[in-house]
């Protein structure tokens, strides 16, 4: 059957660099992936396309590239699954990295956030003659978190790095996470205290984008979240994302409602003078206007049964 | 120009575990590799790495035994010695570094069973081993701010007054030309498994560091012996990891039968790689077959067992076939895989070119001999690509200055300005296919001396031929069509130092599997093949013999 694919290209070697689509039409067989196709292309029709790709079996991680908008690891992505006869396929270089050329991208920022966390384990005390001793089961959990093949896909989707290119991202902090949960590790504190920095775990906004992308399931905002955990439970808590945790959960406690307001004030840290005054305009501004939520806190008839489920999402922890 | 101690080409396991050898001697070290090297193809090992482990009461003479065995008696016993010893130093290394290898009950390293051995000494991550160890290697050559050179491609060795000095190669990224001298030059570059098709290996597997050092003057030994793994999907040549028969997966036929009872009663599945995949070949040959096929078949394992501990190849099946392995069998069928020869080593990996060292799949140190066991490769790569660190280490203390001239750069400049130049001639895929094709109908599971001729002269007309390869890509930045064509220059060299091995050998051994001579013949040929390129300038070859080393295990007849 007969498929057309609309490929992303770019040529820095011109005198005003523009990327652009060009349509391709070629014969595709049914067990095609999305990169038989682009290699198909590549060999038989146009040998100026430029991409990644090596081992054709999702394990090397070159073909991410974004397919109908969605980052994808083009490879174990099935022709059929994206694409059906009389379509056009829209393939695109990856995003949140500069383009070198057609769907090649430039992972330098990739890599230069892996080596921000320290992606390397650091046991404490004297080394063992034989091996580390640790259980099966945390060695089969950390696999994974080892299954990422640093694809790019999830930061090529994430939409924190969208807006704020120094965020750590979803798979640098996957691969921290790697160490922390660690047994033989022994600086997970001293990691948590890192991450717990502005640009680190505090910073994503739970978008799941990067969970729904990733190719190998390694679930980097999971991971992400077991890290604020840990980090709370550690004692980490001199940022505002944790102190918002424990106020949400204070006021829930005490109440059965959200107090917007001392939310507001314990986030930012109730003795952060600067930052309690660079937040009193907007306060101001609510009061005027009618919309500052009550202070004090007003409970709910129903607290009774909320304290419940509080003792009990908290027996579950 | 740039310089450094020690320049290390490739950086897959054996690269890698080379560099960080090479750093912590203190030596200037330099990787350069093709792709990223996360990217490299010992990313695709699945199953595990052997060692014996005395302090599980396993020994090193038992894996010697099976490893000298599986190889058909054309390993060099002394290698393998060296190999095994160290297995399990080696092991330990990698766990310190932060493998998160697979425990038993007591937290200490658990192991499974792999084909060819008597002994459970195969360790693992899953179904990711390889995976698993280059990404903690890559971890210490980040930890170690180690120099790459990365997406770089070698053009060629610089070799001056019989010494290697360094290396040309492209900057992917620019196009750029340079020349890198280094005092020693380790290659380990990998394997050349596009040479044929279908095959297991990453479309970079184009045999580059085989080509330069033959070019260099190297031999390349024992090329003949190219494996067929048993289980690989039809079509895209995609690997199912052996670690399913070693969990307690069957082979069977359309009959529904457990064939390896005729061929191999008492491994079974497990039986050596060469025994498995010449009876599937049978079966299939035979009429016994679906589709050109066999089946692999888990289903008794479960898919929750499967899940945990064969994961990746879950995943394959899925993705790749829509199969659930824990639902329904899966057809498979042999498939080229990796190649026993190589670049001819001692120990250490020197080769008969001072300067010039060679670890890994590109080498041949000659522990695998006629048919490697699995999970001896990962094995092969980390010793001896420490090793040849180490030796490297020691050698750069003997050379002086570095060399000065660029009359090498400016002639592979020259060499490929005429392939951009070139007007509309031969694609080079199209060159790659044809050359492919024939490797894999000549140079077979089985073979014989027409089928064998007949892909040697393909060699030599393709080799006629190339210099009308063309390319579409004009451009400096990132031409992956021009890295191609370069590639397929290698292929061709490459291929043809099989098919001259293949002729040599006159008789059957490992995956050496001659119809016209089905025997294997100790008096005549417990030898390796050596092929050396083009010694008179007039594009032949020159082929020796030389004896195997024989130690302590005298062959005799191999039996599984």
């Amino acid at each position: 059957m007969l498929a057309k694919l609309r490929v992303g290209r770019f040529d820095p070697e011109t005198s005003s660099p523009e990327p652009y689509f060009q349509e391709y039409e070629l014969e595709v067989e049914d067990w095609f992936s999305v990169l038989d196709a682009l290699i198909k292309i590549r060999e038989e029709i146009d040998g100026t396309l430029s991409l990644r790709c090596a081992c054709r079996a999702s394990i090397c991680g070159s073909c991410g590239m974004r397919v109908n908008g969605r980052a994808k690891l083009v490879c174990k992505t099935k022709l059929d699954s994206v694409w059906s006869p009389g379509e056009t396929l829209t393939i695109e270089p990856m995003g949140n990295m500069p383009v070198i050329t057609d769907l090649i991208t430039d992972f330098t920022s990739f890599w230069d956030k892996v080596r921000q966390i320290d992606p390397y384990m650091q046991p404490t005390g004297p080394e063992p003659e034989a091996e580390y001793l640790a259980s099966d089961e945390s060695m089969v959990h950390l696999a994974g978190v080892m299954n990422c093949i640093m694809c790019g896909c999830c930061v090529s989707e994430c939409t924190v790095l969208e807006v704020d290119e120094n965020f750590i991202g979803p798979a640098a902090l996957a691969k921290a996470y790697r160490f922390v949960a660690d047994p033989r590790d022994g600086k997970a504190e001293e990691r948590l205290k890192d991450l717990n920095e502005p640009t680190g775990i505090w910073d994503c906004t739970r978008c799941m984008q990067c969970v729904e992308v990733c190719p190998k399931d390694v679930d980097p905002m999971g991971r992400i979240m077991v890290m604020r955990d840990l980090a709370m439970e550690a004692g980490v808590k001199s940022t505002a994302g944790s102190r918002h945790t424990d106020s949400f959960v204070n006021s829930v406690k005490r109440s059965g409602r959200l107090n917007e307001t001392r939310l507001t004030i314990e986030s930012i840290g109730v003795m952060n003078i600067p930052g309690q005054l660079a937040m009193a305009p907007v306060g101001v501004k609510a009061l005027l206007k009618g919309k500052l939520p009550p202070v004090r806190d007003h409970k709910i008839p129903s607290k009774k049964a909320v304290g419940e489920i509080v003792k009990k999402a908290e027996g579950k922890n | 120009m740039y310089e450094h101690d020690v320049l290390i080409i490739g950086a897959g396991l054996a690269g890698l575990r080379a560099a960080v050898e090479s750093v912590r001697l203190g030596v200037d070290t330099a990787v350069l590799t093709k792709v990223h090297p996360v990217r490299s193809h010992s990313n695709a090992a699945q199953g595990g790495i052997n060692a014996a482990l005395t302090d599980r009461g396993d020994e090193w003479e038992g894996h010697a035994y099976d490893t000298i065995k599986g190889s058909d008696y054309l390993a060099d016993q002394d290698s393998v010695e060296v190999m095994v010893r160290e297995a399990g130093d080696t092991l330990i290394e990698l766990e310190h570094m932060g493998v998160i290898f697979s425990r038993d009950e007591e937290g200490r390293l658990g192991t499974r069973a792999f084909g060819g051995q008597r002994e459970a000494r195969t360790f693992f991550v899953g179904a990711i081993t390889g995976s698993a160890m280059l990404h903690v290697l890559h971890e210490q050559i980040m930890r170690n701010d180690v120099r790459i050179y990365e997406e770089w491609f070698v053009t060629s060795l610089i070799v001056e007054d019989g010494v290697c000095r360094g290396a040309v190669a492209m900057d992917m990224r620019t196009g750029e030309m340079e020349t890198i001298r280094a005092k020693a030059v380790i290659m380990a570059a990998g394997g050349a498994g596009r040479v044929f098709e279908p095959s297991t290996n990453a479309l970079i597997c184009t045999g580059d560091g085989l080509a330069l050092a033959w070019d260099a003057g190297a031999s390349l030994m024992d090329m003949e012996m190219v494996q067929y793994h048993p289980t690989t999907l039809a079509g895209n040549g995609i690997l199912l990891s052996e670690a399913a028969r070693g969990e307690g997966a069957y082979l069977i036929n359309a009959d529904g039968d457990r064939f390896m009872e005729n061929y191999a009663p008492e491994f079974m599945e497990l039986a050596s790689r060469d025994v498995v995949s010449r009876a599937e070949q049978i079966e299939i040959n035979e009429g016994r077959g679906i589709n050109g096929n066999v089946l692999l078949d888990l289903r008794h394992l479960g898919t929750k067992f499967i899940e945990e501990k064969l994961g990746y190849l879950q995943e394959v099946a899925v993705e790749f076939r829509g199969i659930d392995l824990g639902e329904s069998p899966i057809e498979i069928r042999p498939g080229m895989h990796y190649i026993m020869g190589g670049i001819k080593t001692t120990i250490d990996g020197a080769t008969v070119i001072p300067g010039l060292y060679a670890a890994g799949e590109c080498a041949n140190v000659s522990v695998h001999g006629a048919n490697r066991l699995g999970a001896n490769s990962l094995l092969d790569t980390i010793v001896f690509g420490k090793r040849s660190a180490i030796a490297a280490a020691e050698y750069v203390k003997t050379v002086g200055r570095n060399g000065s001239s660029d009359s090498q750069l400016e002639s592979d400049k020259k060499r490929i300005q005429e392939i951009l130049d070139r007007p509309q001639g031969i694609r080079w895929a199209a060159m790659r296919n044809e050359l492919a094709e024939s490797l894999t109908e000549g140079i077979g599971v089985f073979r014989d001396q027409a089928s064998m001729e007949g892909a040697d002269a393909k060699v030599d007309e393709l080799r006629g031929k190339y210099p009308q390869v063309s390319v579409d890509n004009k451009g400096k930045v990132f031409n992956t069509d021009l890295i191609f064509a370069l590639e397929l220059d290698f292929m061709l060299d490459v291929a043809k130092s099989i098919c001259q091995g293949a002729l040599m050998r006159k008789e059957s051994r490992g995956a050496h599997s001659r119809t016209d001579l089905p025997d294997r013949d100790d008096e005549n040929w417990l030898k390796h093949t050596h092929v050396y390129k083009d010694p008179d300038g007039l594009g032949g070859v020159r082929t020796e013999t030389s004896d195997v080393t024989i130690t302590k295990w005298e062959p005799i007849e191999r039996a599984y």
